[in-house]
């Protein structure tokens, strides 16, 4: 990371750290140093400052997903409210424990707490991810696009069916059902686990196999090694060897999409817990304020 | 309706101007006629795609022609002309393509390629300036088989289509026939040199699939009809390894154009000077230096539809011997009523001429269209011009009063400018930022030319060009070392010093080399570099306005490195003794040389033990990077992917997005996106019909709303950036998406319908100069990876990421 371009844990940053620390720092002051007449809890005049304060940031850290879709925002910029919202985030945990005073039951109150805490913790994972994965994501792609790694695929494919349409028909038939039954993407699963569903069918001895799976081309290969170690004919071996070189290109051009796309995944995927957890959260708070006020 | 045997009037080209021409004759029931060599009229507008829009700019012109014209679709433009010269009978000659003009007024003998010879006493010539297609001159070329234009691709299919030719638009042809057709392509040498990248990737690859069939080394011998036949034609070609035959349905000759001076240089008509883009030498009138031979329309330089018909109208007037004021005559009537003159406009133009001795040799017509196309202001004492570091680039002429200049550092030197003298030149050449303030004097009339417009004037007055060129000399040697000096003293040492051109990758010198002169960059950047270890390690980068090679001057030892233009530069170069003399007459000098150099030598030592920093300046340099102000960098270290930056950009700006992240390249996890980096001197800018791309003063390279979407800029930009896009509807705002479900939401991919009655124009970043905040790609990144920097700061981005 240069020092021109700046991450939202960066120098910028560092002054909601302060922010966050300071309030937490402050709360807990607080806490010690008054002398609850009863038992601790959102009752007391502290409680319900707590309360107040947690409720507030929650609202305010919901507000980045407004903030962010506001493209002619002058409000600041979205890196600079990212930054308040990883570190003001992360100070709601304690502050609304505070407010808890350390007492928790199997009730609306807890389950809002359960979620605030569920939901940091999936921002921490974010953040880990965001910190990690765009650097290892570059890497993988060397500098080419996510579209050109596609297409160099296509166009490994292309050639090998073009090198066994001068062959025996089984090897036509072979590359050109491993080219149909390529899968690059597949379910959110298969994503997310670097999964290749692809599969083959094979020629055998009177007739055609099922569908094999054939995840990065490897009972491909095996099955042109076979045939390679098997041939007698040397000008048939030498088409063979090039089948077997363009499969490997292509298994490597597979597997550096694959993992991009893995990766991709890991960076979506937090997210699509993170905010649906968040209005569950909103949804919760919202019981619990109004339960603390109607049935008091 | 020849009158013994010949016509008062012919016009050549029913184009825009010579349509307008004709129909005027024809409807004064002047004998006539219009050569046209194509089948239609208007050609050029013929080859618009369907449906394009024409617009009718500038606004504020009047029309003055017996044909109607306003803006409207393609088809519509074309049907009232067709219908305006069915109504007036003009006597219309298609299929007629004029081979030579010979004689004078009154005895005109215009020669037709058939050999047939048209008598006329007055000739107008109206042909523009894009040249007939190279025909393919071989036997058969005649049959209705072939074609030199492709409208519409998606016409034929199950075809088999032979195109001859291996430029753009041939390869263009053939790819685009290629989805539903068989297609060979005929090219005449081994490979495709004159191919845009994109073009060549596209169809080796073609061939390489086997989708395309490319005959190289190879040209056409003939072409027969085979009645019969499995395709209706049989193309004979001559390859290298003997004769070759293609049946096919069409043949599209794709061979370019031929331009028009040869021809129209043949006819006798004078130009200033050889430069490509000199107009012909022309009358107040539009008469050539040939008598009764005139010239109108694009090839006299006047490339708007509006401006050529009213020339057509104009110039029949004039030779019935009708005094006609010019169509434009109010615009600078209006235009000088603000000045204290009190003249009429042709007297104006005049005092304008004689006061400022750099029009001296401009013919009476351009300087009209010069003044037409400039702003006069007569400015109160005190009112500043321009600020130092704009990125303004206009012209200031001075017709009356002085101007104060403030030059160096919190303009502490201050030169008083006078009547006839010009400024504004050095951010005009170089492209850069004002080196100074101009602030009006006493009785200030100055007149304020567009970039355009002066650069338009100095490739066709060679006197213009050399003036601007020796001023411009003395004033960079006197704002780099001499700000105090007068011109007097400085004279001979610009005598002395010479004009650079440099193309990219050219050295202006080579470490080692014996060290004689010193260059001050007049426009581009170069790249120092210092052999290291058996390589080259680029060691800075310097833009234009600054100076390079004084280290040997002053040290008087070899080159201690090699300087190479990163882009097409310019520089002034000065000879070392007239350098001395510079030195010896200002001692400061030479100690604020020595501080540039400890500058320079300290971050070359830091750059040196920092290969890769190197190698990223280097990076940088091959993407054009040089000749930008601005750029888009993302950090692929802090980039998720999200496409914020893109979805910003295009929910500010219409719906379409100016910027293309993922595409570009990266090194060094730094990635380059196709996005404007809103070049110095800009390529979009060089051929804008109505002038629509300006530059504000912050620096930002936009297009106005007055652009016509001819896909110029388009094709200009090396970059890539510039798209033809239509505006979109407006989206639900984030509320009634959220809560009331009505899509598409912020940000959602799906496009909105196109706002109706809006056509394509082109598009491109404009730094969102009417958002206020900056660039909305770069306040929208989440994470921080997106960043815009001027190039100045590449240097702290290539240290700080070899750390």
């Amino acid at each position: 990371m240069s020092s021109v371009h700046e991450s939202v844990l960066g120098q910028m940053g560092r002054r909601y750290l302060w922010l966050a620390v300071g309030v937490v720092v402050a709360m807990f002051g607080l806490y010690g140093w008054q002398a609850p007449t009863g038992l601790p809890g959102g009752g007391t005049w502290l409680g319900y400052t707590l309360g107040t304060l947690a409720a507030l940031l929650i609202l305010w850290l919901l507000a980045l997903g407004a903030r962010k879709r506001s493209y002619a925002s002058k409000l600041g910029t979205v890196r600079g409210w990212v930054s308040a919202h990883v570190y003001l985030g992360l100070a709601v945990v304690p502050v609304a424990t505070l407010h808890a005073g350390f007492r928790f039951g199997w009730n609306v109150h807890t389950l809002a707490y359960a979620l605030t805490c569920a939901v940091v913790v999936l921002g921490i994972v974010g953040v880990v991810l965001y910190a990690r994965y765009p650097e290892r994501m570059s890497a993988n792609r060397q500098g080419r696009t996510r579209q050109q790694l596609v297409e160099e695929i296509a166009d490994l494919d292309a050639r090998a069916v073009r090198v066994a349409q001068a062959l025996p028909a089984e090897f036509d038939d072979a590359m050109r059902s491993a080219r149909d039954r390529l899968i690059l993407g597949g379910s959110a699963f298969d994503l997310l686990a670097g999964r290749d569903g692809s599969s083959v069918v094979l020629p055998r001895a009177g007739g055609s196999s099922g569908p094999l799976s054939n995840p990065y081309q490897a009972t491909l290969l095996a099955w042109l090694g076979d045939r390679l170690a098997r041939s007698e004919d040397g000008e048939l071996s030498a088409r063979v060897q090039e089948l077997l070189t363009l499969t490997s290109a292509k298994r490597g051009a597979l597997e550096r999409l694959k993992r991009d796309l893995r990766f991709q995944a890991w960076l979506d995927a937090w997210l699509y817990l993170h905010v649906p957890l968040s209005f569950g959260l909103l949804a919760a708070l919202l019981a619990h304020v109004a339960s603390v006020f109607i049935y008091w | 309706m020849a009158v013994s045997g010949r016509y008062t009037i012919a016009v050549i080209g029913a184009g825009p101007a010579g349509l307008s021409a004709a129909t005027h004759a024809a409807a004064l029931g002047v004998p006539h006629v219009l050569l046209e060599s194509g089948p239609a009229h208007a050609t050029t507008i013929q080859r618009y795609q369907k449906g394009k829009h024409v617009m009718a700019e500038p606004a504020v012109l009047p029309l003055r022609s017996p044909l109607p014209f306003e803006a409207a679709t393609r088809e519509v433009v074309l049907e009232r002309w067709h219908e305006g010269l069915g109504k007036h009978r003009v006597n219309v000659r298609y299929g007629a393509e004029v081979s030579a003009i010979r004689g004078n007024r009154p005895e005109f003998e215009i020669t037709l390629a058939d050999g047939e010879v048209v008598r006329a006493e007055h000739v107008v010539l109206a042909i523009g300036v894009q040249g007939n297609p190279r025909r393919l001159g071989v036997a058969g070329d005649d049959l209705p088989c072939i074609q030199y234009q492709l409208d519409d691709p998606d016409e034929y299919r199950g075809e088999s289509i032979v195109v001859v030719g291996a430029g753009d638009a041939a390869i263009e042809n053939a790819l685009a026939l290629t989805r539903r057709n068989q297609v060979h392509l005929v090219n005449r040498a081994a490979e495709f040199s004159r191919a845009k990248e994109g073009n060549l990737t596209q169809v080796v690859k073609a061939i390489e699939a086997g989708t395309l069939n490319c005959f190289y080394k190879s040209s056409c011998e003939r072409i027969e009809a085979t009645p019969g036949g499995s395709r209706p034609y049989r193309l004979t070609l001559t390859t290298e390894s003997g004769k070759a035959q293609v049946d096919a349905d069409r043949i599209i000759a794709r061979l370019g154009a031929i331009a028009p001076r040869r021809f129209v240089e043949e006819a006798g008509i004078r130009f200033p000077n050889a430069e490509p883009g000199a107009l012909p030498t022309l009358s107040e009138r539009y008469e050539s230096s040939v008598p009764g031979l005139y010239v109108i329309g694009a090839l006299a330089g006047y490339p708007l539809i509006k401006q050529a018909m009213n020339q057509g109208y104009e110039v029949v007037e004039t030779i019935l011997g009708h005094a006609v004021a010019p169509a434009d005559e109010p615009l600078l009537e209006q235009s000088f009523s603000a000045l204290p003159f009190g003249l009429p406009v042709t007297d104006t133009l005049a005092l304008i001429r004689r006061r400022v001795p750099l029009f001296a040799e401009v013919n009476p017509l351009v300087l009209r269209e010069l003044v037409l196309g400039s702003a006069l202001h007569a400015s109160p004492v005190g009112t500043v011009l321009f600020s130092k570091n704009d990125y303004t680039n206009s012209f200031y002429s001075i017709i009356a009063g002085s101007v104060g200049m403030e030059l160096g550092d919190g303009g502490r030197h201050r030169i008083t400018l006078g009547e006839g003298q010009f400024f504004g030149e050095m951010s005009l050449l170089s492209g850069r930022r004002r080196s100074g303030t101009a602030i009006a004097g006493p009785g200030c009339v100055v007149l304020e030319s567009p970039r355009r417009e002066i650069l338009k004037l100095m490739s066709s007055v060679s006197a213009v060009k050399r003036g601007i060129d020796e001023l411009f000399i003395i004033r960079a040697i006197q704002s780099s070392f001499a700000p105090e000096a007068s011109f007097e003293e400085l004279r001979p040492v610009a005598a002395g010093a010479k004009l650079n051109r440099y193309r990219p990758n050219d050295a202006l010198f080579v470490e080692g080399d014996a060290a004689d002169c010193l260059h001050l960059l007049r426009s581009g950047s170069v790249a120092v570099l210092r052999r290291l270890g058996g390589r080259d390690v680029v060691t800075s980068y310097v833009a234009a306005g600054n100076y390079v090679g004084e280290m040997g001057l002053i040290g008087r030892t070899g080159r201690s490195a090699t300087v190479r233009a990163n882009v097409a530069t310019e520089t002034v170069s000065i000879d070392a003794a007239a350098f001395a003399t510079l030195l010896a007459r200002n001692a400061a000098l030479r100690d604020q040389i020595q501080a540039t150099m400890r500058d320079r030598l300290a971050s070359n030592a830091r750059m040196q033990g920092q290969t890769r920093a190197g190698d990223v300046i280097s990076f940088l340099m091959q993407q054009g990077l040089g000749e930008a102000t601005d750029v888009l960098l993302i950090d692929e270290a802090l980039c998720i992917g999200c496409d914020n930056c893109e979805k910003a950009c295009a929910e500010t700006h219409d719906g379409t997005s100016r910027l293309d992240r993922e595409a570009g390249p990266t090194f060094a996890r730094l990635h380059v996106p196709t996005s404007c980096r809103h070049c110095e001197d800009p390529h979009c800018m060089t051929d804008c019909p109505p002038d629509a791309i300006r530059r504000t003063a912050g620096g930002e390279v936009y297009i106005g709303d007055n652009c016509i979407g001819c896909g110029n800029c388009e094709r200009n930009c090396p970059y890539g950036v510039i798209q033809m896009a239509q505006p979109q509807q407006a989206k639900p705002g984030l509320l009634s998406w959220l809560l009331l479900g009505r899509g598409p939401g912020p940000g959602a991919a799906e496009q909105q319908a196109p706002l109706s009655g809006a056509t394509k124009k082109a598009v491109k970043c404009d730094m969102c100069k009417d958002l206020g905040g900056g660039p909305a790609c770069v306040r929208a990144c989440p994470t921080g990876a997106a960043i815009r920097i001027s190039p100045d700061r590449f240097v702290d981005l290539a240290r700080s990421s070899d750390e």
